[in-house]
This record gives structure tokens, sequence and C-alpha cells, in this order.
């Protein structure tokens, strides 16, 4: 138990007396090693990630460029990139619906994934808010949430299809179906971990419904909304492949599964970087987006 | 006006037994006072503080203010909490002014802003007020919390441990400007603090309450200091008064302490 509450007596610090001259040269000594500039440190450590991440590409390579050896029909790295290039050549090239380049493939699928990925942040984020910060509407549907969410979201595509008649559409609610729950989910494990002394702040001082949300939910939320669509973007890069695969519909995903019917390999394995690319592209742009909001509502 | 705590009973469910946290509390703040409640932790008094702020409705007693039994928070009972809960995207200007529009509606604009700036002037922040509460240090922080619960103009100043968290010396020029804003700023007459702090309940406090756990009731003294205001946190530590009353509390908690253990 701690009895004194007085504080003790400075001890330390900088006090130079008593030291001799030997001492008191090599703590100037020291003091005089300048040290090295940040802009260089930060140079090195970026040689040596650009360094390592070479040295892990040039293994997968490698491995894959055996693998096409021995596999009759996988392409190798050189047939790959060179059909890449003829890819990106041509990339908006438009020939028709089966006949497109690789742009407006990109360009179709991004706006399906895009559109239901909206809707889902719409929906999704007041349901987040909603269960977050009421404990009955939290066990009224996190059950729900729990059940639904471990369903493949394929698995409601022919249901999406039966109420849009429509392949287009189905697609575009099967991408929102996706990307709802991680952002419902996220954004209500942030509304729930709001302080308690924040909410007993409001109480005291009588602050407005709308005062609250805010002041003190969206800025305790916002966070964790902001990884939850950065998942929810993940996956919904990831399904729009595979329903593409089922709809038919010009695409990314049909792409692949035609040039796999049209016995075009390499074109097959381009479009995988370019998936690939196109995911690593979408993940930096919410990871940007995050570090930006967390430098704005950094808390105390 | 009195702050009027009436044999007020608490529990809690803890590792499956329930344990009586506040056992059957009467206090009674007289208008002017300011009254401390110290204790190992545990004995309740962050809860009892709670209570009377209506953040925790008591299982059976009642807390009226001047006679009139009040439920649930309200800035009649303003509170200044341990770490601080400034709004985190509010600058300290805006942190006082919306705890004054929605505390008190029925301000116009001007006298709003009359009140923020008052009492932000007199913790020192005002050339500060436009600084975000991440952007300025702990004891700032707190100095706007402060200003914030007086700002609202309460009937009664709740204090949870409002200096645990600040270094000595913030410590002490906090505890200075909390006196002189109760004693000539504001017309805030009652205050309630919990602390951990012997030193600091003496300095500041009229009477101190000392809280214990099971099995002793949950007051087992109540002090007056009785030392003359204003006082002086220099020479109030020699006089004899501060030392009497120093001993009579080292030794309550130190024996209580010692039957908890």
């Amino acid at each position: 138990m701690s009895m004194t509450t007085s504080p003790a007596p400075p001890t330390g610090g900088h006090d130079l007396k008593g030291v001799d001259d030997l001492a008191l040269a090599e703590r100037l000594a020291e003091v005089e090693a300048p040290p090295i500039p940040k802009s260089q440190r930060r140079l090195g450590r970026l040689a040596s990630s650009l360094g390592w991440a070479f040295v892990g590409l040039a293994v997968f390579v490698a491995i894959w460029a055996l693998g096409a050896n021995h596999v009759k029909n996988l392409p190798s790295p050189g047939a790959t990139f060179s059909a890449l290039r003829t890819l990106l050549a041509d990339a908006f090239h438009d020939g028709g619906p089966n006949d497109k380049g690789i742009g407006l493939l990109l360009q179709a699928s991004l706006t399906r994934v895009f559109k239901g990925f909206a809707i889902a942040a719409l929906v999704g984020i007041p349901i987040g808010l909603l269960m977050g910060s009421s404990a009955r509407a939290w066990k009224a549907m996190n059950p729900l949430a729990q059940f639904l969410r471990p369903v493949s979201p394929l698995a409601w595509y022919p249901i999406l299809l039966i109420i849009f008649l429509d392949a287009d559409k189905a697609s575009v609610w099967v991408i929102c179906l996706t990307s709802l729950w991680p952002i419902v989910l996220n954004t209500a494990a942030g509304a729930a971990s709001v302080p308690r002394d924040q909410h007993n702040v409001a109480k005291v001082f009588h602050l407005k419904r709308t005062a609250y949300i805010r002041h003190v939910l969206i800025p305790h939320t916002i966070g964790s909304t902001i990884t939850g669509l950065r998942l929810s973007m993940g996956v919904a890069w990831m399904v729009i492949v595979a329903v593409e695969m089922m709809s038919g519909k010009t695409g990314i995903g049909n792409f692949v599964w035609n040039e796999y019917n049209g016995g075009n390999y390499d074109k097959l394995t381009a479009s995988i970087i370019v998936i690939g690319a196109t995911g690593l592209v979408l993940d930096f742009i919410f990871l940007r987006l995050s570090k930006a909001v967390r430098t704005q509502e950094a808390h105390s | 006006m009195s702050l009027e705590i009436r044999d007020v009973w608490k529990s809690f469910p803890h590792k499956g037994e329930t344990q009586q946290v506040l056992r059957g509390i009467s206090l009674t703040v007289e208008r002017g006072e300011f009254v401390s409640l110290i204790g190992h932790s545990g004995c309740g008094k962050s809860t009892l503080l709670s209570v009377a702020g209506g953040l925790i409705s008591a299982d059976s007693g009642t807390v009226s203010l001047d006679g009139d039994v009040v439920t649930g928070a309200g800035p009649d009972r303003a509170m200044v909490f341990q770490n601080y809960s400034l709004l985190p995207r509010l600058s300290l200007e805006k942190n006082v002014d919306v705890a004054v529009a929605s505390a008190r509606p029925e301000h116009s604009r001007a006298e709003r802003a009359e009140l923020v700036q008052r009492y932000l002037t007199a913790v020192g922040l005002w050339e500060h007020r436009a600084k975000r509460p991440h952007q300025v240090s702990g004891g700032m922080q707190q100095r706007c919390a402060v200003a914030r619960a007086f700002a609202v103009e309460p009937r009664v100043l709740l204090l949870d441990e409002p200096f645990g968290a600040l270094d000595a010396l913030t410590r002490a020029r906090l505890q200075g400007q909390l006196i002189e804003l109760w004693q000539n700023e504001s017309e805030t007459e009652i205050v309630l603090m919990v602390t951990h702090g012997i030193d600091e309940a003496i300095l500041l406090s009229d009477r101190i309450v000392v809280m214990s756990n099971p099995p002793q009731p949950s007051i087992v003294d109540v002090i007056e200091v009785g030392i003359p205001r204003p006082r002086d946190r220099v020479s109030v530590l020699d006089s004899p008064q501060f030392r009497a009353v120093q001993e009579r509390l080292m030794r309550v908690l130190t024996i209580n302490g010692e039957k908890a253990a």
C-alpha cells in the first residue's frame, strides 16, 4: 500500500560536477557524433524491403518455371509475360461483347464490385453502429449475422437470380452480401468499444443523440469501419471472379474462364497477374485511407 | 443547499458471489463544503460518486439535492473523470461549448460564448482553445475537463480522482485552480471528490470521509479538517492541524488495510 503523496526528491539529472575531464570529453564526443540522417535510414529500409521482395519473387518464378517444364500445358513465366504485354498493348480494344480489351473487362468487373460494395457500406455501417451501441440490437442481429456469414456468397447467386431475373443485378447483389458482414461486424466492434467514460460524459452533459453520434460514436468507430471496408473490398474482389465465371457476363472472371475453354493458357496466367495487381492497388488505397483517418482522428 | 445521500445500498456480482459494495451509506454535504472520499481500492468510493452522479442506480436508498430526489445523470451534478474524457474530434473550445449548449440549451449563443471564455481563461487555456485534445498534455486536457464541468454551472461538482494521472507539479497547479474556481469564480457550492492522496484530501477538503471494504462498515470515519482557508500549500504542511488529520487518516487507513489484507 502506498501512503506517501509527496514527490520524491530529485535525483540524477544532467549534473556534470565531479565528472573527470576524460569522462566529460567522452560525453562530448558522444554528442558530437552525427546521427544518421532520417532520409538515409528510410532509404536503407526501402532498399532492404525491395531487395527481399525481389528474392521472394525470384524463388516463386523459379518454382513456376520448373513446374512449367514438367506440366504439359502450364505456360512458362516467359510465355505469360509476353501474353501480358499483348493484353496490355490493346487494353481498351472493343470488338463487341465477346472481344474486349483487358482494361474494359477490368472496368466492367470493378463497376460491379463498387456498386455492390457501396450498397453494403450504406446498409452495413448504420446496422453495425446500431448493433454496437445497443445491447438489444446486438442480441437480435448477432446470431443471424454469425449464421449467414459463413455461407459462401456464391450460394446466394441462384436465389438472387430468382429475385432479380438478371445476371448482372444478381452479381452486384452477391458482392453486396459478400461485403456486408465484414463491414457490419467491424463497425459493431468499433461502436461497442466506445470508452465508458465517453458514454458518461454524454449522459452528464445531456448530449443530444446527434451530438453523441457525431462527437463520440463516429470518432471511436471510424477506424474499425475502415478496416471492415478494406476486408470487404478484398473479399469482394476475390468473389467477383467466381461470380462472373458463373454469370457469363463480360468481366475479368468471365475472361479467365473463356481463355481456359479456348485453350489460351498463356492469357489465363497473364490475367491472374492482372487480377492480383488490381487487388493490390485496391488494398493499397484502403490502407492509405485508414492511415489518413487514424492521423485525423488521433485519440488522446 | 445540500446534497443528501440517504441509506444507499449497492451490490455487484463478483466471481459468482454478490459483493455488497455500498452498505447503507448516508452522507450529507452542506452548501459551501468540499468533501473527499478516500479509501483502499474496492471500498466503493468511485461507485458512491457514480451513484451521486446518477450514472449508476443504487439498489436502494436515495440521492437528493435540496430535498428533491434526483435520478439519472445531469449537468446539475457535473463530473470530472480520471482520464479526462474530452471529445476527441473537437477543439478545447468546442468541447466546452458543446457541453454548455447541450446542458444549458436556455443560454443564448452570446451567453454561451461568455461562459466558455470565462472558464477556459480561468484554467489558463484560452490561448490554446483551438487545439484538439490529442495535441495538448494530459494536464491541459484535465484543465479543460474542469473548465467544462464548471461552465455548465452545476450545483454540485463530482470529481473522480481528477489528479490521479497527472505529475506532481501539474497536479499542484490544477488543485490551486480548482479551489479558486470553486470559491471565487463560480456559483458551484458543493464539491465531492474521490481521491487516493492523503495530503491532497487534507489540503483541499473541509471533511474527509474514510471508506472501507467488507467486513467493515462502508464509512469508517469522518474527519473534519478545520484548517482555515485560504490554505497555503507549502506552510499548511507544518500546521499542527494538518499533522493531526494526517496521523488520524494514516491510522484509520492502515488498520483497515491490515484487516482487509
